[in-house]
């Protein structure tokens, strides 16, 4: 049959553009409270609408609503309330720290507080997380120390990564955080590995991997789904849909006709599309998910739809792509207003409290930071020998790298 | 012009004369590419032309080889040299060997740029050198520029040649004839004889190595940011040297090296990549069957560390001038 039109190339292009007013009106935002809360046991033929739904806890008056309601207390709410707040603050510090000069690169998470940190807490913290660069929540919230994560953005003579990554490719097999990697979407399917050899081995402990919308197009994500699937493995596979790659909107990755969370279908498997700034719904989907992989019952994809309040790094300028004061019209806001917004409708927080936090988690950071700074920072002050860059390529140094060391001079 | 001016100029050039030329990748198409090489393009060709990808080195490489077999001419950017290994099986078993396979009958006619090396504190994901990794690829063309000239004039051939070419973009080089002295600021391409680059067409042919210094007691076989640390080394050594800048690395130009040590009698090898397996194992080899008998000192090799490219200790790993300078003293005896 002969074609009676020209074919014409299809190129996704964003709602707008610098210049441009932000528009979101493609955001559709079911009331809170509105999504059904499905038994973990549910077959994921069964809810496959959640895969295309909003699951919101908070409404606009911070009230939490809906079967979601992950009913926290408020001191857990605090706990979060804070651990959101110092991680802001840190993103701020180590953002300023590089344009300071005292290192090369940072990267924040700054309007995705919610998804690090409220996982952290839902999750056990003998559970195995295979992070992003955008999850540093996971480490504060697991109660990591600052000074350490600043050693390593410094690469400082107590960065434990001996100066070797570029900063924020944190590490912490003792917080169960994964070495982070350069290169895009690799973990996602290793977090899937490390569930099956927990299955193989009868443990309890479950993983959980994260990945960006934009590297969800990288053939790795699918090997993720595909063994999550046919293993049943116990894994929480969380994709961060923060609307841009790097100057690349989500519809660039494929974002344009179905949602992420719809990826999981294909593979039968059940998947739930979370407001990624709503504290309390990213909590209890956490919870879902982690109580399904428990109970033999296998993995669920979650998206978390939030969006990147602030550059993708210290190298970007987002107002090269996208409007300038797009972030201020996200319809989901802020993650850390609305958690204080319930708290202070649930009555167990105050605005003297607030600032009093406020204080005390700069402090924390302005007093991690005066440590991190005496060990050193970049290329400043004292660090880790050149004669241990040899070390660690293998587990015994061959003879080849011996020499290569003396020729440096070690 | 920059060496970033001087490669848009090369694809404007190309997309303006033979519209089968089209150019896409990570965050090329409206920002331009995270290194502006492609800044401006889909403004003036239309997005159908130049245009973004989803972040998949495989596919944006699957796809470009389905447009070659169309009968288009793909320039894909791979945002990373570092990044280009999801793509390797559509590099290694079919652009590379389509045409073997087909009997001619298919042929992928793309061009792959990528930026390599390091020098900017990118950590070992945005640092690396992998050229050796394709020249050992039967039917992959391997090329590597060290100025603006030779940059636009050999994408331009590249562009043009019908057969898959990697062309590797030094990115130290980017902005300036950057000579290892990192301590040092560069002197912007502006200020250099390479970087006259004209408006129009041009080419550098593949497959020709361009004598950049010449000199009677040694020859240096280098390509892409080491060509500048090399005469740098050069300069401060006070060696006679004849630097050979080799552009090409598949199929190598053998005559200007052969003629070169064959004058020199000595040949020190230079590359930012790791060493064991390097690209210089392979000159080495060549430079031992066809100039045995001319060699009076061993051949030496100036190369990376076989270390992943480490973070902060960028320039303890990076073989600057000073180790280059070294290097010509051993292949003479010192
Ligand atoms: C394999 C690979 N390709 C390309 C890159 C370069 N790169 C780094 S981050 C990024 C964008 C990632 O976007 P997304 O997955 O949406 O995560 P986000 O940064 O928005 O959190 C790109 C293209 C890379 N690191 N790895």
């Amino acid at each position: 049959m002969k074609n009676t039109v020209p074919l014409q190339l299809h190129v996704p292009e964003p709602s707008a553009r610098p210049g441009q007013p932000p528009d979101f009106s493609w955001v559709k935002l079911p009331a809170a409270g509105s999504v059904t809360r499905p038994d973990i046991g549910a077959e994921p033929a069964a809810i496959r609408e959640h895969a295309f739904a909003l699951i919101r806890v908070l409404d606009d008056n911070g009230n939490a609503v809906g079967p979601w309601d992950p009913r926290l207390d408020p001191e857990t709410l605090r706990r979060g309330l804070r651990a959101m707040m110092l991680t802001r603050a840190y993103d701020n510090r180590m953002f300023r720290a590089q344009r300071q000069g005292k290192t090369s690169f940072y990267m924040p998470c700054t309007g995705e507080e919610a998804i690090g940190v409220a996982q952290a807490m839902a999750l056990d913290d003998r559970d195995m997380t295979f992070p992003t660069y955008r999850q540093q929540g996971l480490l504060i919230a697991r109660g990591w120390p600052l000074v350490d994560m600043m050693n390593q953005v410094y690469s400082n003579s107590h960065d434990r990564l001996k100066g070797r990554q570029m900063p924020i490719m944190y590490s912490s097999k003792e917080a169960g955080f994964f070495s982070i990697a350069g290169n895009l979407a690799t973990h996602f399917p290793q977090a899937v590995g490390w569930a099956m050899a927990s299955a193989i081995r009868h443990d309890d402990r479950i993983a959980a991997g994260w990945i960006g919308e934009g590297a969800t197009a990288e053939g790795d994500f699918h090997h993720a789904l595909t063994f999550a699937s046919v293993y049943r493995a116990p894994v929480i596979l969380n994709i961060v849909n923060n609307q841009y790659a790097i100057s690349s909107f989500q519809g660039i990755a494929g974002g344009e006709h179905a949602t992420f969370a719809a990826r999981g279908l294909g593979y039968g498997l059940p998947s739930l599309r979370v407001d990624g700034n709503d504290f309390l719904a990213v909590h209890a989907v956490t919870s879902w998910a982690a109580d399904r992989a428990r109970s033999n019952l296998g993995p669920t994809v979650i998206e978390l739809l939030t969006y990147r309040a602030s550059a993708h790094s210290t190298s970007d300028d987002p107002s090269k792509y996208r409007p300038a004061d797009e972030a201020s019209q996200w319809p989901l806001g802020d993650p850390i207003a609305r958690l204080r917004a319930h708290l202070v409708a649930l009555g167990a927080w105050s605005n003297e409290q607030h600032a009093q936090l406020a204080a005390e988690v700069d402090g924390a950071v302005r007093d991690a930071q005066r440590e991190a700074e005496s060990y050193g920072t970049m290329g400043v002050g004292e660090h880790h020998s050149p004669a241990t860059m040899f070390e660690d390529v293998f587990k015994e140094m061959p003879w080849h790298l011996r020499r290569q060391r003396q020729e440096l001079g070690f | 012009m920059s060496m970033v001016q001087a490669l848009n100029s090369a694809m404007d050039v190309m997309m303006g004369r033979d519209d089968k030329v089209v150019v896409f990748g990570e965050d090329v198409g409206y920002f331009g590419g995270v290194f502006r090489c492609t800044e401006g393009l889909q403004r003036k060709y239309g997005t159908d032309r130049a245009f973004d990808t989803p972040i998949a080195e495989a596919g944006i490489l699957a796809t470009a080889v389905g447009m070659g077999v169309y009968g288009l001419r793909p320039v894909v950017e791979i945002q990373f040299a570092d990044y280009i290994y999801p793509a390797t099986d559509q590099l290694i078993s079919s652009a590379a060997r389509l045409r073997y396979r087909s009997a001619g009958e298919f042929t992928a006619p793309i061009t792959v740029r990528t930026p390599c090396g390091g020098g900017i504190f990118g950590g070992q994901t945005h640092s690396q050198s992998p050229e050796a990794i394709f020249t050992h690829v039967c039917g992959l063309k391997t090329v590597i520029p060290s100025n603006p000239y030779d940059a636009k004039g050999l994408l331009i051939s590249a562009i043009e040649d019908d057969d898959p070419v990697i062309f590797l973009e030094p990115k130290r080089l980017y902005n300036g004839p950057f000579n290892g002295h990192h301590d040092q600021p560069v002197t912007p391409w502006t200020e250099h004889p390479s970087g006259e680059v004209p408006d129009g067409h041009y080419t550098v042919p593949l497959s020709t190595a361009s004598v950049v210094r010449a000199g009677e007691d040694v020859t240096v076989l280098t390509y892409g940011t080491m060509v500048h640390v090399a005469l740098a080394a050069v300069a401060e050594s006070g060696v006679d040297a004849e630097v050979v800048d080799l552009r090409t690395l598949v199929p190598i130009d053998i005559d200007t090296i052969v003629a070169s040590v064959t004058k020199t009698g000595r040949c020190v090898i230079v590359h930012e990549a790791t060493r064991t397996s390097g690209f210089g194992a392979e000159l080495s080899a060549l430079v031992q069957e066809n100039c045995f008998y001319s060699l009076e000192a061993p051949i030496v090799r100036v190369t990376g560390w076989d270390t992943p490219y480490p973070h902060s200790l960028e320039w303890e790993y990076f073989p600057g001038p000073r180790r280059v300078a070294e290097g010509l003293r051993k292949a003479m005896g010192g």
